[in-house]
């Protein structure tokens, strides 16, 4: 049963006017099989936690650790945190032209599965996993992402998160920019992999309304580099009457309209 | 990524630009046969201005031939391969030499050999293979390569070995001939190589021309395309890859003298390593009397390490207004971090993505080659050339 402790994390990020510290203390744990809602307004740093646990180079860790199963997820290399289990679907997934999805995806199963899938295996798995979320299958032969609508690419993170099953998944701002449609096919893509998995879920949003669909276990708020409140599901419908006045002092709202 | 871009769309009015545009129109350059018709260059001239004459073997101040370029050619079947002596009067008809270099290697070369394509009929690819004289020896060669009337061919030209050559490669594309040249540059790390490419395009005639150079000291190319009828089409296509202490570069010239042709230039290449140093120049010429030209050129350039140096220049002139399109664009880069480490966020280690998105960069060039023997080849290449230096 796989853990990720987070304790009193503190990271910088270098900027023009020298490092700036983001993180400011962040403890929390997500064991097998929960869901955890990590909901904040804008700068708040809820990105800058999911940059700095899948080990993006420009967040540095000053102080705190982050364990996965006991192990030092912050002395991995970032392609190690991924073998090791952990996920990241990315708010802006990135263009990588002239590498085909199929090819990028093989690429990326094989070094996470420790062995090349069998082929005629493999092709079924990503047929099914990309028609599951209404994936074109011409899709496969494009670029990475190149290209690709908003919706189309959050489809796509969706689908490696399928496929590479890792044991902790965060999930930073999956619906940001997704339409109605597109945000129950995604989510339903989530709950399809944790009804099959024990996985462990970090979900990153600013809004309540991703919530209507993955259900979460707990829910944080996040404001000013650390996690100000904990609760469970309740707490979500408390920010959607209320928003985030009581945390940052002004008013910013956590439900659309 | 550090990336400047311009793309530009040209239409109206006659202009010139691109940082470091000749003071003089392209059309002005001068061309010769005779070697001593043109200065021995010291290396300020604006043809000359990127290249490190000191390591050019003395070809550009009459060094005369030590050796002699042996070449092979595997012809397929209606292909015609032959030798012929100076005075042969196909020699010389595809173009005028351009530089002094190219003068020399037309006025010193003894022996040319002329390939024909049959016209009207389709033939496998012929292979030309040229291997340089031998280390501190100095060689010069000439080439012709002649499709006739709705030929339809690929040659692969493949440069091989070591020590110091300069060439004038011919190519007379008849009227409705589908010619395709493979130009590889996969010299020995010794090697000079100083090559001019003269094509000459008939009525309705496609050109295919791609160049491949990763081996060589010094390598420099000047492909010149020229049109005698409507409907010429040329595609000239570049990869490189320059490691540490090499210099590559590049010289395109399309000369939009007819109306109605069109010309497309994509050249790509990487760089890693100290002082490894690529050229790309990009001269296109739309005359007043080539109403109805389409063109575009584009040169890209990833910059896989620190100490790396890429120059790219592009230079449109356009003297009508009257055409269908004509663009540029040029781009310099660092590698993507941001791109690396999404494919590492997918569990794929460092080495293998890197080779990865410099595979993917690659691709567009490899994909549009045409011939599959060459291009699985060159994709085994770029990947020795990525192991080299464990990028």
């Amino acid at each position: 049963m796989a853990t990720l402790e987070i304790k009193d994390l503190h990271v910088s990020v270098n900027t023009e006017d020298g490092a700036k510290e983001i993180l400011k203390g962040v403890d929390l744990t997500i064991k097998a099989g929960e869901t955890h809602a990590i909901m904040g307004p804008n700068g708040s740093g809820k990105s800058t936690l999911s940059y700095a646990i899948a080990g993006h180079p420009k967040y540095e860790i000053t102080s705190g650790s982050v364990l996965l199963d006991g192990e030092d997820v912050l002395e991995m290399t970032v392609d190690e945190r991924a073998r090791a289990g952990l996920f990241l679907a990315m708010q802006y997934p990135v263009e990588v032209p002239g590498v085909s999805m199929s090819n990028f995806l093989r690429t990326a199963a094989t070094a996470v599965r420790g062995e090349a899938p069998k082929l005629r295996h493999w092709v079924k798995e990503v047929k099914e996993a990309m028609s599951d979320l209404d994936i074109d299958p011409a899709f496969a032969e494009r670029s990475v992402n190149e290209g690709f609508s908003g919706g189309e690419k959050k489809r796509h993170e969706i689908l490696q998160l399928g496929l590479l099953k890792p044991k902790i998944a965060i999930l930073d701002e999956t619906d940001s920019g997704l339409d109605v449609d597109a945000l129950r096919v995604v989510s339903e893509g989530v709950n399809r992999y944790k009804g099959s998995s024990e996985v462990g879920v970090m979900l990153i949003t600013h809004y309540t309304r991703i919530l209507k669909y993955i259900s979460p276990d707990f829910v944080h708020v996040f404001a000013a580099g650390r996690i100000a409140e904990s609760g469970g599901p309740e707490l979500a419908d408390k920010l959607e009457a209320e928003g985030y006045v009581k945390y940052i002092g002004k008013q910013e709202a956590a439900s659309i309209g | 990524m550090a990336v400047t871009t311009e793309d530009q769309q040209h239409g109206l009015t006659a202009h010139s630009h691109g940082a470091g545009a000749p003071v003089t129109s392209r059309a002005d350059h001068f061309t010769s046969f005779d070697v001593n018709a043109f200065e021995v260059p010291g290396g300020r001239e604006e043809i000359w201005r990127f290249t490190p004459m000191k390591r050019l073997a003395n070809l550009h101040n009459g060094a005369e031939a030590t050796g002699t370029a042996t070449v092979e050619v595997t012809a397929a079947e209606g292909v015609a391969v032959e030798t012929a002596a100076r005075g042969d009067e196909r020699l010389g008809t595809a173009g005028t030499p351009g530089d002094r270099v190219a003068a020399q290697a037309w006025s010193s070369f003894t022996e040319a050999t002329v390939v024909t394509l049959p016209g009207d009929a389709k033939s496998e690819p012929t292979t030309i293979t040229v291997t340089g004289p031998g280390a501190g020896q100095v060689a010069y060669g000439h080439l012709h390569v002649h499709a006739k009337p709705f030929a339809e061919g690929v040659v692969v030209i493949d440069h091989r070995g070591s020590g110091a050559y300069a060439d004038n490669v011919e190519f007379v594309v008849g009227d409705g001939a589908h010619l395709t040249v493979v130009a590889i540059q996969d010299w020995a790390d010794d090697a000079v190589h100083v090559s001019a490419h003269h094509a000459k395009l008939g009525r309705d005639a496609t050109f295919k021309h791609t160049v491949v150079t990763l081996g060589g000291d010094v390598v420099r190319l000047t492909p010149v395309v020229t049109y005698t009828g409507r409907g010429g089409d040329a595609e000239l296509l570049g990869l490189y890859f320059a490691d540490a202490g090499q210099h590559l570069e590049h010289r395109t010239f399309v000369d939009h003298a007819v109306s109605n042709c069109r010309s497309n230039v994509v050249y790509k290449g990487a760089l890693q390593g100290e002082d490894a140093h690529t050229v790309w120049i990009g001269d296109v010429l739309i005359r007043a009397a080539a109403e109805g030209t389409e063109t575009f050129e584009l040169n890209r350039n990833l910059v896989l390490t620190d100490g790396a140096r890429a120059d790219s220049v592009p230079n449109l002139e356009i003297e009508t207004g009257e055409i269908e399109g004509a663009g540029h664009a040029s781009a310099t880069g660092r590698f993507d971090d941001e791109q690396l480490f999404y494919l590492q966020a997918r569990g794929i280690p460092e080495e293998q993505a890197r080779r990865l998105v410099v595979r993917g960069f690659f691709h567009e060039i490899l994909l549009k080659i045409g011939v599959p023997e060459v291009r699985e080849r060159l994709e085994a290449a770029i990947e020795a050339e990525l192991e080299a230096v464990g990028a």
